[in-house]
């Protein structure tokens, strides 16, 4: 098994763009996007030129690791869900299948109630592609990136 | 753990500084940050008390080119090095591929460096994480201070891997790059490796 990478091919990576590309329409929603809980973005839907995805996807993360945090010091396993609320935006965060975090960006056309509502039916989709990932990196003994050497390190850091 | 995307040929892999308070994790992220070609680095995120302690987390994504196809992205954070942080520290170390130990050069630091590393692998040993193998790089900043311990004392004190180790005056500049080099290469010779 590809130990400690987390690998997404073709196939599973269009399946997630798909379930969030469904959840944007569905949701009346400016912007989803789907982040592994080490922050990494996995996939995104909507108006992202306006926004700098990788720092959302680092703080949603972070977000939901501190709140993570403060639900084992009450005795929770997690909150599985975080609504914050602004004057124009809000956004909505939650836990997919333990292990994604899914998080969509909506204005007064939407709703928090269909959203969550619209999340969830998305969630159940993409921890179904999940598990293809996991049958896959099962599947594959190697993983990662075989070939590399160490002239291929050393050009990067030229 | 590092991700790769093999539809859009990216390889995203996280590198967190810890180290001991104001021993210039935060610095060497915000000279990287001023040095990089702004096209290969994003914002840089400091989520900081009013007094710029670090609360959270620092956070830098660099992107260095390509490597057999694949675009390689860095994702650097800082932790909080006061030790009532703990429970912070152990949520950012989550997912981690390689880890930059910067230490202070002072005599008057040494047991906070001490601590410190300490609590990296009782940190890293919570989460399943071996300390022993996790690609490391040592740093042993402030080396421009009076009263800085010898680089043999730091090592004997923290090395205890034997792994890189750099001298630094992050504040300056001095040896951050190649600290940065250092366990970018590491990271990804393990990642050839088959990772952990």
């Amino acid at each position: 098994m590809a130990q400690g990478h987390f690998i997404l091919y073709d196939k599973e990576f269009q399946g997630f763009q798909i379930a969030l590309k469904k959840l944007l329409a569905d949701s009346y929603a400016k912007i989803v996007f789907l982040v592994d809980k080490n922050g990494s973005l996995l996939a995104s839907a909507g108006e992202t030129a306006d926004f700098d995805t990788t720092s959302l996807a680092s703080l949603a993360a972070g977000n939901i690791a501190a709140t993570g945090g403060l639900a084992s010091l009450i005795g929770e396993k997690e909150f599985s869900i975080l609504f914050h609320e602004g004057e124009r935006d809000n956004m909505h965060i939650s836990v997919v299948a333990d292990r994604l975090i899914l998080v969509v960006i909506f204005d007064r056309r939407s709703s928090v109630g269909l959203v969550r509502l619209r999340v969830r039916r998305a969630s159940t989709q993409l921890e179904r592609i999940l598990r293809d990932v996991d049958e896959k990196a099962l599947a594959d003994e190697d993983g990662g990136i075989e070939e590399l050497t160490e002239e291929d390190i050393e050009s990067l850091l030229k | 753990m590092s991700f790769i995307n093999y539809s859009s040929r990216e390889i995203n892999c996280k590198i967190v500084y810890y180290g001991p308070g104001l021993c210039g994790k935060t610095t060497n992220l915000q000279y990287i940050y001023r040095r990089m070609n702004p096209d290969s680095r994003g914002k840089m995120i400091s989520l900081a008390t009013e007094t710029e302690r670090t609360l959270f987390f620092d956070f830098l994504p660099l992107s260095l080119g390509e490597i057999r196809g694949f675009k390689t992205r860095f994702h650097l954070y800082t932790v909080p090095g006061q030790v009532f942080y703990d429970a912070s520290r152990r949520l950012i170390l989550r997912g981690v591929d390689g880890v930059v130990f910067c230490a202070d050069s002072q005599l008057t630091r040494m047991d906070s460096n001490v601590e410190s590393m300490e609590n990296l692998r009782i940190n890293l040993r919570e989460q399943g994480v071996d300390g022993d193998r996790l690609p490391l790089v040592m740093q042993y900043n402030k080396r421009d201070l009076p009263h800085a311990a010898s680089l043999s004392d730091l090592h004997a004190l923290l090395n205890y891997r034997n792994v890189p180790e750099f001298e630094a005056v992050a504040k300056s500049g001095v040896g951050v790059f190649e600290t940065l080099k250092a366990i970018i290469k590491y990271i990804l010779v393990d990642l050839k490796k088959g990772g952990r």
